[in-house]
């Protein structure tokens, strides 16, 4: 195993499941998120939360998947460390564009303010809802009594247009990394050829905008609407 | 369409005594160049001004001239091979550049690929990765019937254009990463796809890998820049066929 990590194509296997568990698991995450905007009265989120805080797989999940962001987080900077070290002395003159796009030569720094935004982000709601659930109002549905995870989200989209610039902000950012990371993680594995090369693409670039476009659309609901 | 002449050109050049002294760019003035001559004539040009003016002449690798071999390099204006695609630099012509032009020419960047002097860089990390499995060794006896061990059309073209790889290095140059993958991943797919080539397939894989890890050569992120420069246009799928051999091989092992 270690032999296995050792070398750089291991390495880059360990980058591209950490990154597919990642693009699973914001998937669940966007389909949660997006019940905040289809009912105003906020039941039907605050009963997704509710599940999602409750339900056993979830539950099991839950470490896996912060594990899986440490991996990939830590790990990315470590590879790209070794990846600069490969050439000690740079170029005078570069002219990357034209054979390469933005994005995928500039992966952790995408990476790096996608995590700047994960921080503040899971202070937002995450640290509260799991650590401080006292502070939170509950509302009771369906005569179940549960946290108002719905208050919490809006107040913070409500109270604050900078907020709402920043949770914008943050989608972006991870459509970009996407734009990239989700087709180079099929690549990585060996999953692709020549039928498969356009087809990553295209798949990649809807997944990295719906990604981008369905977590701004909510900050932006909020903002317009109230 | 005639040639035209390009009456100034400033060339700023890499110039380094040897492997172990600093070097620093130096810019030198020409004049009157045509259009249609190719980059390294201008460069015999400049280098014959250089003698005459008591200077030691730049070094660079350059040897069939006409986009077979892989020796010549250079990273002109930013692009390894210069600012044209699907060519090496020795087959780059100057009507690719402007009058009053400054050409900034670097030799190719990596750990893997040390500097022995000016633009002349030390590639035998190639060869040791190549000694590392880039052959066969089974006994394929003497010149077989044609058709007498078949090959599928698909497999063959693979084959072919992967075996186009000239090992120039173009596309550790080009990557951000230096990595040598295209490279590797090209020497790795010409043999695999072929039945000779298949018996020894895992364990190519295997110590090919193993041997560019070792030379210092960065890790593939995928960017693909290396098949734009690549001068024989090798395909960043053969990146994803090492891949698969390399996993399934650990995985079998
Ligand atoms: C939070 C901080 C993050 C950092 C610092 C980070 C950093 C990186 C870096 C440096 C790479 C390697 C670039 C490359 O191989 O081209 C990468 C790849 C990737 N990332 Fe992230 N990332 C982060 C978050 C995420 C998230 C939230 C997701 C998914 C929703 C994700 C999905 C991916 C994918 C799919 C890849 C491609 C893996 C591959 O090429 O094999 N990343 N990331
Ligand atoms: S893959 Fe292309 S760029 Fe790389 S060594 Fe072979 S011919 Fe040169
Ligand atoms: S000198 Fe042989 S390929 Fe350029």
């Amino acid at each position: 195993m270690s032999k296995f990590l050792a070398a750089s194509i291991g390495r880059k296997f360990l980058m591209s499941i950490t990154g597919l568990f990642l693009v699973a698991f914001i998937a669940v995450h966007l389909i949660i998120n997006l019940m905040l905007i289809f009912d105003d009265s906020g039941e039907l989120f605050n009963l997704a939360a509710h599940f999602m805080a409750t339900n056993p797989v979830i539950k099991i999940m839950e470490p896996l998947l912060g594990l899986g962001f440490l991996i990939h987080i830590l790990w990315s900077f470590y590879l790209e460390y070794q990846n600069w070290r490969a050439r000690p002395v740079k170029y005078n003159k570069k002219d990357a564009s034209t054979s390469s796009t933005w994005a995928s030569r500039n992966m952790l720094v995408l990476g790096a303010l996608v995590l700047v935004f994960l921080i503040i982000h899971i202070i937002n709601f995450f640290w509260v809802i799991k650590f401080e659930p006292h502070t939170l109002d509950t509302v009771i549905i369906g005569g179940e009594e549960m946290e108002d995870t719905y208050t919490l989200v809006s107040n913070l989209f409500k109270g604050s247009v900078a907020y709402c610039i920043f949770y914008i902000l943050g989608g972006l950012l991870l459509g970009f990394h996407l734009s990239h990371g989700f087709w180079s993680a099929f690549q990585t594995l060996g999953i692709n050829n020549n039928h498969w090369m356009k087809r990553w693409h295209v798949l990649g670039y809807i997944y990295a905008v719906i990604v981008a476009v369905g977590f701004s659309v909510i900050p932006l609901y909020f903002l317009i609407k109230f | 369409m005639a040639d035209k002449i390009l009456k100034k050109l400033n060339i700023k050049v890499w110039r380094q005594k040897n492997a172990a002294s600093k070097g620093k760019f130096e810019t030198y003035t020409i004049e009157n160049i045509s259009t249609g001559s190719s980059f390294l004539e201008m460069m015999d040009i400049l280098n014959n001004e250089l003698i005459e003016k008591g200077i030691d002449p730049i070094a660079f690798d350059h040897d069939c001239r006409e986009g077979i071999c892989g020796t010549c390099s250079l990273y002109i204006n930013g692009r390894p091979h210069g600012p044209d695609t699907e060519v090496t630099t020795c087959q780059l012509h100057m009507r690719k550049f402007k009058d009053g032009e400054t050409i900034t020419v670097e030799p190719w960047r990596a750990a893997a690929f040390p500097v022995i002097k000016d633009l002349v860089v030390d590639r035998t990390a190639f060869e040791k990765i190549l000694q590392a499995g880039g052959f066969i060794s089974v006994n394929t006896g003497g010149v077989p019937d044609a058709n007498a061990i078949p090959v599928a059309y698909e497999d063959a073209e693979e084959a072919m254009d992967a075996a186009a790889c000239i090992g120039c290095g173009a596309c550790v140059a080009a990557c951000k990463n230096s990595s040598a993958m295209l490279f590797v991943s090209a020497k790795v797919s010409h043999l695999a796809k072929l039945p000779q080539g298949k018996v020894e397939a895992k364990k190519r894989a295997l110590n090919m890998v193993a041997k560019m890890d070792e030379l210092g050569f960065g890790g593939c992120t995928n960017t693909g820049a290396c098949e734009v420069e690549c001068p024989k246009s090798i395909s960043i799928t053969n990146i994803a066929r090492l891949n698969r051999e390399y996993l399934g091989a650990r995985l079998s092992k």
